[in-house]
């Protein structure tokens, strides 16, 4: 903390003792990881099994051996993905840390951050403080895992969850989205992952919360 | 619903699927599928690497007591009323495609002449009964999608008689769990109750309009639209209805029993 007081006072209004992230906050984000990492790879072996583009996953890359190996891991993931996923967003919700860490957000703001980091000018001094790109890509994968489940339910219980189904046009139309959702997610880990390697610091308070 | 008997009915679930993997292993025709017996892969990501044997056993443990979790929490979700949606005739897929554990040249060819369907278990009426009787009852058809637990789907057009009218007319015992069939190719699987009575759930006689053809399941299927295709059986020879869990080709195997849509 000392390396940075001047920021800490001006932009922390939360009482965490120092954390940088909430022990709750690392939690849920570890076993989303974990969540994510089975639900992802036991999907593509259930996605090889009739592809619907020109192309299958190595099965090197996959988790579950067969597709029935894989149906059970994605099916019992999904409990870890959901119910992590429900703590997530209940605690972000009612602490207010959604609010005060997300918000405010504009286009402009998110273009003007991109612009200011094409240039190598976009400051990383205070890890408290999430700039509009990164309030912008924390959402869109909240969101994109919520596109997920939702079209998840349809594809699991195409006739139970009726109006979802129609909601989202059809079982097969709701293959289509569970895809690219995934794709999408599998593209925002992609950046994440380059941008902690870049600012190596974010890892540690992910895990030691400061 | 199910109720929650089921798992207790089944303590010794690892071990009876060790002995239904000898049995079935050489109908296996894939060796891809046998892998999965044995192994479980997970590439680049290293969380299982260096695992015994036995720590594959008990995630497999692991994994097939989720599934049958997941089986409860189906059957609570089975909603009597809900209907899968139906399509027109103009949106059938064609060639509706043949899927099996075999080819399609391996389809058994049922002489109609000598058939007769098997009756047994909690029904007062275990009389077999002859293809023309199941061709007098009130017949029904449904324009329907099929999904196969691969994820593909395809629309198709069954008739014949509705299920729940041959429950009644056995005089079947429908406070039981489970109906489960024998096929003629050695298939087998087994159903709940309440998707067994569901109004869609149809002792299938015809495709689009012609007798059932080999390909498709003559003599007979069961058609659900609320269950993936595997939970569909043909070429049904013996139906019968229990409170012991009778299990099914795939599902001893690891696929989900409940297998509903």
């Amino acid at each position: 903390m000392s390396s940075f007081p001047a920021t800490v006072s001006r932009t922390d209004p939360e009482p965490h003792g120092g954390a940088i992230h909430p022990r709750w906050l690392r939690l849920t984000h570890w076993l989303n990881a974990l969540a994510v990492t089975i639900m992802t790879t036991s999907g593509w072996r259930i996605y090889d099994a009739a592809p619907f583009f020109d192309f299958t996953f190595p099965r090197g890359m996959t988790l579950g051996g067969w597709l029935g190996g894989a149906l059970q891991w994605h099916f019992a993931g999904m409990w870890l993905l959901v119910g992590n996923g429900l703590l997530y967003l209940t605690l972000n919700l009612f602490s207010g840390r959604l609010f005060r860490r997300f918000f405010p957000l504009s286009p402009q703001g998110v273009l003007g951050d991109v612009w200011k980091a094409l240039r190598g000018r976009l400051a990383h001094d205070d890890p408290r403080h999430y700039n509009q790109v990164q309030r912008a890509a924390y959402l869109f994968a909240m969101l994109d895992l919520i596109v997920l489940v939702a079209s998840g339910l349809v594809l699991w219980k195409s006739v139970q969850f009726g109006l979802l189904r129609e909601l989202l046009g059809g079982y097969e139309a709701a293959r289509r989205i569970h895809f690219v959702a995934m794709a999408l997610l599998v593209g925002f880990v992609g950046v994440h992952l380059v941008m902690v390697a870049l600012v190596p610091r974010t890892l540690l308070s992910m895990i030691r919360g400061r | 619903m199910l109720r929650s008997k089921p798992v207790a009915d089944r303590p010794d679930a690892a071990s009876i699927l060790k002995e239904a993997r000898k049995v079935l292993a050489p109908h296996i025709g894939q060796t891809s599928r046998r892998a999965f017996l044995r192994t479980l892969t997970l590439g680049g990501v290293a969380m299982l690497s260096g695992c015994s044997l036995d720590e594959d056993d008990q995630v497999e443990h692991a994994l097939s007591m989720i599934s049958r979790f997941n089986d409860h929490v189906q059957g609570w979700i089975f909603d009597r009323n809900a209907l899968a949606p139906t399509y027109s005739q103009s949106m059938l897929t064609r060639p509706f495609p043949f899927n099996a554990f075999y080819g399609v040249e391996k389809a058994p060819a049922i002489d109609e002449a000598g058939y007769t369907l098997e009756v047994s278990g909690l029904v007062a009426d275990k009389r077999p009964w002859r293809l023309g009787e199941l061709r007098a009852m009130a017949q029904t058809d449904q324009i329907t999608r099929h999904i196969c637990v691969e994820g593909w789907s395809a629309i198709g057009h069954w008739g014949g008689v509705r299920f729940s009218d041959f429950l009644m007319r056995v005089g079947a015992d429908t406070g039981a769990k489970y109906v489960g069939f024998k096929c003629a190719d050695g298939y087998y699987t087994s159903i709940d109750m309440p998707t067994a009575l569901h109004s869609q759930t149809l002792l299938a006689l015809t495709y689009d309009g012609q007798v059932l053809p080999r390909e498709y399941g003559f003599p007979m299927k069961l058609r659900m639209p609320t269950k993936l295709g595997y939970k569909n059986p043909k070429h049904i020879q013996a139906i019968f209805v229990t409170n012991s869990y009778p299990g099914g080709y795939w599902e001893d195997q690891g696929y989900n029993w409940f297998g509903g849509s």
